[in-house]
């Protein structure tokens, strides 16, 4: 079992970010969201606005850049397919450095890098400075199905067992002199996800047992309501209010 | 002496045949710290999910406290009946240890002051207390056995089920965990390979065998009797003097 008191997302800290309650912080994320989805793609000043506030955010949070900046990688799959839209979009054309680049192209790769990043950096600072249990709790204040809660919770929970279960079972083959060098010998790590499979499986009928024993009936308790001040709600609104008025006067001007 | 636990004729056969208890009588009284011993496979599992209704025996032959298992009893029976599951990855389920500890007494219909109240005394109870807010699975394993006994503290049973307590605990969390249960006023079963603990924390002990009980006595009279120990596969660890404790 590893230490540690969080998640490889988190970032500790006290700041005004952090102590937001998580109801809040993901509501706010969502309407950011929609405003900066709403927003016209050609109107760049906007999304410069959103780009400096996001800053400003993770200045006070105290997240650093460079944290940010690993943390977005996992946007590089769509942006190789944003830069490919340019060269094979239809017309009408632009010249630039003697390629020829498709107008539609180049706007639609600029919507997916603008729009996308914001969303991908609006989510790093929420899991920066948000408990993943903070975050269930505010998705189960913000009534989100429990259902769809719960099983985030679980998936939370159980992954460590699981991922601990495979790297013991991968030791386990390796130990016994498995190198898989080639295509054929996959076997026996298919076999393994298999048998993954049926241990995960099992211990959902040991845990569900676990919580009949204690009274589980078919819905999970909530617990404890967070006192939400007045000052709480105007902060957390500051960022997606900035976005919706933003959006709307890119929408306006944009006509 | 008043009877916490009667278990009558009591009998139960897995889809398939396989018969894993076959006439099954056990009672507990009510404070009694009873340890359950027997070879793997032998059905000790299987006879406590039937004392709070997991397996759900036929009406009238387990009786808790005055209360026959019942459909209707089952939930009140849980509550009274705390189960401790061997694994406690099984038994943590919640992001965090309170929301954990909490799950029991809210779902008893426990919430507010008091239901913070229960988890602190309950962590309290096996010492656990500054690890409230933490997950579960970021505790070394005697913190998490201590955590999973606490999640059952927190809805007042009175009757404590321990299944497999002290095993794969390094020896001070065995310790550890000894003094905590030794300090509790509840009623209590163990199921155990772990002979010297069950010595040191129970006065009686029973021994189950393919589905049926085969033994009934002092913890120390039976553990003393290598005839009745060698038909039933139990042994005590090596160098281990009865005599000496």
């Amino acid at each position: 079992m590893s230490g540690g008191h969080a998640h490889a997302l988190h970032i500790h800290g006290h700041s005004v970010v952090h102590r937001l309650p998580g109801h809040l912080k993901v509501a706010a994320l969502f309407l950011f969201v929609v405003a900066v989805v709403a927003t016209p793609a050609r109107a760049v000043w906007a999304f410069g606005l959103y780009a400096s506030v996001l800053g400003l955010v993770a200045g006070l949070a105290g997240v650093p850049v460079r944290f940010i900046a690993r943390r977005m990688l996992v946007e590089v799959p769509f942006l190789a397919f944003a830069l490919l839209l340019p060269l094979v979009g239809e017309g009408p054309f632009l010249e630039f450095g003697g390629v020829r680049l498709s107008e539609a192209g180049v706007l639609a790769a600029w919507t997916i890098l603008a729009k996308g990043s914001c969303g991908v950096v609006g989510s790093i600072l929420l899991a920066a400075t948000t408990e993943i249990p903070n975050i269930l709790a505010g998705l189960n204040r913000l009534r989100a199905p429990k259902a769809i809660v719960a099983i985030a919770g679980f998936m939370v929970r159980y992954l460590e067992v699981i991922s601990g279960e495979m790297a013991r079972m991968r030791v386990a083959m390796a130990a016994r002199g498995y190198e898989p060098k080639a295509f054929w010998q996959v076997k026996a790590l298919a076999t393994s996800a298999g048998a993954l499979f049926i241990r995960s499986y099992e211990r959902g009928e040991r845990v569900y047992m676990a919580m009949v024993a204690r009274g589980y009936a078919g819905s999970m308790p909530t617990f404890g309501d967070v006192l939400t001040s007045t000052a709480d709600v105007v902060r957390a609104l500051a960022l997606p209010g900035l976005a919706v008025i933003t959006a709307a006067v890119a929408l306006v001007v944009s006509g | 002496m008043s009877t916490s636990i009667s278990v009558t004729d009591l009998t139960f056969s897995y889809p398939g045949g396989l018969k894993a208890l076959d006439g099954v009588n056990l009672q507990i009284g009510a404070g009694e710290r009873v340890a359950m011993f027997g070879p793997n496979g032998a059905g000790k599992t299987t006879l406590v999910l039937h004392l709070n209704g997991i397996h759900m025996p036929p009406p009238g032959r387990v009786v808790v406290g005055g209360t026959p298992l019942d459909d209707t009893s089952v939930m009140d029976i849980r509550r009274r009946v705390g189960m401790v599951f061997q694994d406690p990855d099984d038994q943590l389920f919640m992001p965090t240890v309170r929301q954990d500890v909490a799950f029991g007494p809210a779902n008893f219909g426990v919430s507010g002051d008091e239901l913070d109240q229960r988890v602190l005394d309950a962590l309290g109870a096996v010492e656990m207390v500054h690890a409230i807010d933490r997950a579960p699975h970021h505790l070394s394993l005697g913190e998490r056995r201590r955590v999973a006994v606490a999640t059952v503290l927190a809805s007042k049973p009175e009757i404590l089920v321990l299944d497999e307590p002290s095993s794969n605990l390094d020896p001070a969390s065995r310790r550890e965990l000894a003094t905590i249960l030794k300090g509790l006023d509840v009623t209590m079963l163990m199921v155990t390979h772990d002979l010297p603990y069950a010595l040191e924390l129970c006065e009686r002990a029973v021994i189950i065998d393919a589905g049926k009980l085969v033994a009934d006595g002092g913890t120390r009279e039976l553990l003393g009797d290598p005839d009745m120990m060698a038909v039933h596969r139990l042994e005590l660890p090596y160098g281990f003097d009865l005599k000496a404790v």
